[in-house]
């Protein structure tokens, strides 16, 4: 059965370039790894490029320049020229911390096509709190210049029990802000949301209301603002077609070169995720045992493997069926025909439990400190 | 939101035509996102440069494919292309 799958694998349709794992904010859902601390070691420029050059060939065409903060590594500017050149849709996933004016209009010139910031709240005081630093201000800033100098701006709100009462305030700011996007997108709980999960977690009464209020919304700005909105999985009773099927569109590449089938792949064991300073970007695609590893539909277990649905969902995410059931080969229990359906109702209880306390335990901020502690 | 019959159209400066060597088709690229485009989408994308109005676009379609009788499948193209924001008339 090895062959069968060979013949049929597509392309890689986007690349994800996690330039860094320096950032100077430390959000608690942070999707980096939790012993990001440990992977100091970053790919040079002349190896970026060449991991932009081959995989383009292959048919990659939209480039997500991410981290950690894209910002902090200095040759940002002369690795969006490059993908200039070879013809990518550049789209820079930052803080904003750090962005100047001039640096925008540097990033312009050398061919960036669009900047998405994120913004933590819709208050000051939220905002600089959940990202445990300083930034509200300078973000909204950065959003007005983005816009000023015609780049098409997308403003990403990650949502979780912190800031999903500020729903229509945060509405609200996307379009004072000129916003020609909008990202909605409820944690997904891996990395440190998973660590933070019973902080994070917002009850089914809550998703429902701020669902309702971003619905109407969307009808009230269409044709101006496109909305887009990443689904709180918990609370649904399928999973989502986690990365649009393994190794079929998706390829993410970490700052230490590891190629990742997706951005938590690194967390499964046994899967040898292959480093680009060792193959090309051809043969980690084609032939690695990373990528091979859940294509198609030959590893699944029941009740996937017989299940009508399984080309729709891909059994849904292998990271959260590893994390929650402890093998990656389960259906994601998010599916309600998962045996393991009910360690999300738990988790659900328990958050909620968490969040009537009164001594409710602290955020774990994403910072090295917490990171060489926890791993 | 509809198609004024009176002024140009043009391509929207937020996203971006381009041929796919890999994929053998036109697409339009725009944040996080990619729609690939049949063969006659494209070529009525591609006249859509701010010097033409809607019948001109037309008139040059029918011409260089040697055709009449393409009205109504180019205006129902060009409504959905400008619900979209692919386009834009002013
Ligand atoms: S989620 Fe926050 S802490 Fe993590 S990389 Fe992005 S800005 Fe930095
Ligand atoms: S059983 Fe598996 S394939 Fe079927 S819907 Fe659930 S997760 Fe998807």
């Amino acid at each position: 059965m090895a062959g069968s799958n060979k013949t049929s694998i597509t392309p890689p349709r986007w690349l994800l370039a996690e330039l860094t794992y320096a950032c100077p904010l430390q959000c608690p859902y942070c999707s980096n790894p939790i012993d990001y601390a440990n992977y100091q070691s970053e790919l040079d420029t002349e190896d970026w490029k060449r991991v932009l050059t081959e995989a383009r060939k292959m048919g990659a065409v939209q480039l997500g320049f991410s981290g950690g903060e894209p910002l902090t590594r200095k040759d940002l500017p002369e690795l969006v020229k490059h993908a200039k050149n070879l013809g990518y849709y550049s789209n820079l996933i930052t803080s904003g911390y750090g962005l100047t004016e001039e640096k925008i209009v540097e990033l312009k010139e050398a061919g960036l096509d669009h900047i998405q910031v994120s913004i933590q709240a819709s208050s000051q005081e939220l905002n600089d709190h959940i990202a445990g630093t300083t930034s509200f201000r300078h973000k909204k800033e950065v959003a007005h210049l983005v816009k000023k100098h015609g780049y098409p701006m997308v403003l990403c709100v990650v949502i979780h029990r912190e800031n999903i009462h500020q729903m229509p305030e945060i509405l609200a700011m996307a379009e004072e802000l000129g916003a020609d996007y909008l990202e909605l997108a409820n944690t997904q709980y891996y990395g440190w949301a998973h660590a933070n999960r019973d902080l994070l977690l917002p009850t089914k009464e809550q998703f429902e209301q701020a669902e309702q209020i971003a619905q109407a919304f969307k009808e009230k700005v269409a044709g101006k603002m496109k909305i887009y909105y990443v689904v709180p999985d918990f609370h649904e009773d399928r999973p989502k077609a986690c990365m649009n099927g393994w190794g079929t569109t998706f390829l993410t590449i970490a700052p230490d070169g590891v190629a990742l089938p997706c951005h938590s792949a690194r967390d499964l064991p046994g899967l040898d995720c292959p480093n680009v300073k060792d193959y090309s970007i051809d043969q980690i695609w084609h032939e690695s045992k990373a990528f091979n590893f859940f294509r198609g539909y030959e590893w699944m277990k029941e009740p996937c493997s017989s299940c009508d649905e399984k080309e729709k969902d891909f059994g849904g995410c292998r990271c959260q069926a590893y994390l929650l059931t402890g093998d990656m080969y389960a259906a994601d229990p998010v599916c309600s025909k998962s045996p393991n359906h009910s360690v999300i109702q738990e988790a659900i209880d328990s958050a909620k439990a968490s969040a009537l306390s009164d001594h409710e335990k602290p955020l774990i901020f994403r910072n090295s400190k917490n990171s060489r502690r926890l791993s | 939101m509809s198609i004024n019959p009176d002024q140009a159209i043009k391509f929207s400066p937020m996203h971006r035509l381009q041929w796919e060597e890999a994929q053998q088709k036109d697409v339009i690229l725009y944040p996080e996102g990619m729609v690939e485009l049949n063969q006659s989408s494209a070529e009525i994308l591609k006249l859509c440069d701010g010097s033409r109005k809607p019948d001109q676009i037309i008139a040059d379609l029918e011409q260089k494919f040697a055709t009449t009788g393409l009205t109504n499948d180019i205006t129902a193209f060009l409504e959905v292309a400008l619900k979209n924001g692919w386009i834009q008339q002013n």
